[in-house]
């Protein structure tokens, strides 16, 4: 079964995610980016899901540790949030995101259609 | 609603801006012209008298400019403080809104999780109840992405994604978007011709939302006309027109009064004709479709008769055909 690691700090959006996504894949939760960061090593998943205002290390941080580690590097990331602001996408592709998505722009399906392309579910 | 920014009442206006009279430019515009007009007399009048002695003549117009130099200051003053509560009424909004994306698109998102069985099966009049709360979420998220939208003109922070786009690719989308929308509102929605060969190198999605701003309003203000006629067609066209894109949307609804078409494009504007027939509406759609379109270099316009219907067409550069 593929992994994933969902890193949001909205516990409602993290029941909705793991629950839709629950029968496919293994997701794993991280409510701050250190968290995130810790656990995207530790586990190795097969893609993070990032938002991207968190506590404690924010998106941009964690992605850029993610991408500078070998061991986690090559993992695909989706960058999930409501930021929408050109700067921020083009920051976030710069520094390695896969994919960035507003979540207000997508329904719940768009979103899981993605998830399932990239990591072959 | 606020129809133009020109009153022969400026009192009026100035209890509209919620500052002081004293602190409003058009009153302290009228005050300077008094003071313009009551000091050209009275230099007249002291120079007549005074020829002879002309300090006294002097001394009198450097007061009056002192006077007018210190009104004209406190008009300066007035306008940026009209602009700084413009700006910090942009970024009220602006933080307004992106708080509440996140909420609403929870919501969103975990209604599109119930409603597709997969935590839990849904029975009977549930399905209509969910229906309801996901249409309302719905158009909470769209007037919070307006808001967002027309915060980002006025501050100048929009910014555009140009690619090409193949228009016809486009418009098949929004069509099947709208077909149910259109078909519950017994609105026959038509493409006139599609043409796969034209494309245009511009933002898709600012673009989708033009022409889905534009079919919108057609079905939507076509709903009583079809009650009374028994029929009613929305058409799409689109061609090139020099090395530029042209689209049009047509209805033959319930049209713009004359009088309220100039302001048709103001934000928040609603036609009271608009009101009588749709109360939904936040009146910044088209607020929205004419910045963009003028943003990516384009304009946009409309033909109405009130009863008979409209054509709303925009233009679009950088569009061409490829074979």
């Amino acid at each position: 079964m593929k992994t994933i690691l969902f890193i949001e700090d909205e516990s409602a959006l993290q029941k909705t995610i793991g629950g839709a996504l629950g029968e496919d894949a293994e997701v794993i939760s991280a409510l701050d980016g250190e968290i995130g960061v810790r656990l995207a090593k530790k586990r190795l998943p097969d893609l993070v899901l990032l938002d991207l205002v968190l506590p404690k290390k924010d998106g941009f941080q964690v992605l850029r540790e993610l991408k500078e580690d070998p061991a986690t590097a090559s993992i695909p990331v989706i960058v999930l949030t409501n930021l929408e602001d050109m700067k921020d996408v083009q920051r976030a592709l710069d520094l390695g995101a896969t994919t960035y998505l507003v979540k207000s722009n997508y329904q719940l399906e768009d979103v899981l259609a993605k998830v399932r392309e990239i990591v072959e579910l | 609603m606020n129809k133009g920014s020109f009153s022969l009442d400026p009192f009026s206006q100035c209890r509209g801006y919620g500052i002081p009279l004293w602190q409003c430019p058009q009153f302290l515009f009228l005050i300077m012209g008094c003071i313009i007009i009551a000091s050209s007399v009275l230099s007249f009048v002291l120079g007549r008298q005074y020829i002879v002695d002309p300090h006294v003549v002097v001394s009198l117009v450097l007061a009056l400019t002192a006077i007018l130099l210190v009104i004209a200051f406190v008009i300066t003053h007035s306008f940026e403080k009209l602009a700084q509560s413009n700006r910090l009424k942009s970024e009220f909004i602006s933080i307004v809104s992106h708080q509440l994306r996140s909420p609403i698109s929870n919501l969103q998102w975990t209604l599109d999780y119930m409603m597709s069985g997969r935590a839990g099966s849904i029975k009977g009049e549930q399905t209509e109840y969910f229906r309801i709360l996901k249409d309302n979420s719905a158009r909470m998220q769209q007037l919070v992405n307006d808001l967002l939208v027309v915060s980002r003109i006025q501050q100048g922070t929009f910014a555009l994604r140009d690619q090409d786009i193949q228009f016809s690719d486009l418009v098949d989308s929004l069509v099947a978007e709208f077909l149910p929308f259109a078909r519950a509102s017994n609105v026959e929605l038509v493409v006139e011709e599609q043409d796969p060969s034209i494309f245009v190198f511009q933002d898709p999605t600012h673009v989708r939302g033009i022409v889905s701003n534009l079919i919108d309003n057609a079905i939507r203000y076509s709903k009583k006309q079809e009650e009374k006629t028994g029929k009613s067609r929305v058409v799409i066209r689109y061609c090139m027109q020099d090395s530029f894109l042209r689209v049009e949307v047509e209805d033959s609804g319930v049209g713009i009064p004359k009088q309220d078409q100039k302001y048709i494009f103001e934000k928040f504007f609603r036609s009271d004709n608009a009101l009588k027939h749709q109360t939904r509406g936040s009146g910044l759609g088209l607020y929205i479709a004419k910045s963009i379109a003028e943003k990516m270099g384009g304009s946009i316009g409309f033909r109405s008769a009130q009863n008979k219907g409209s054509i709303f067409w925009f233009l679009l550069p950088n569009a061409r055909k490829k074979v």
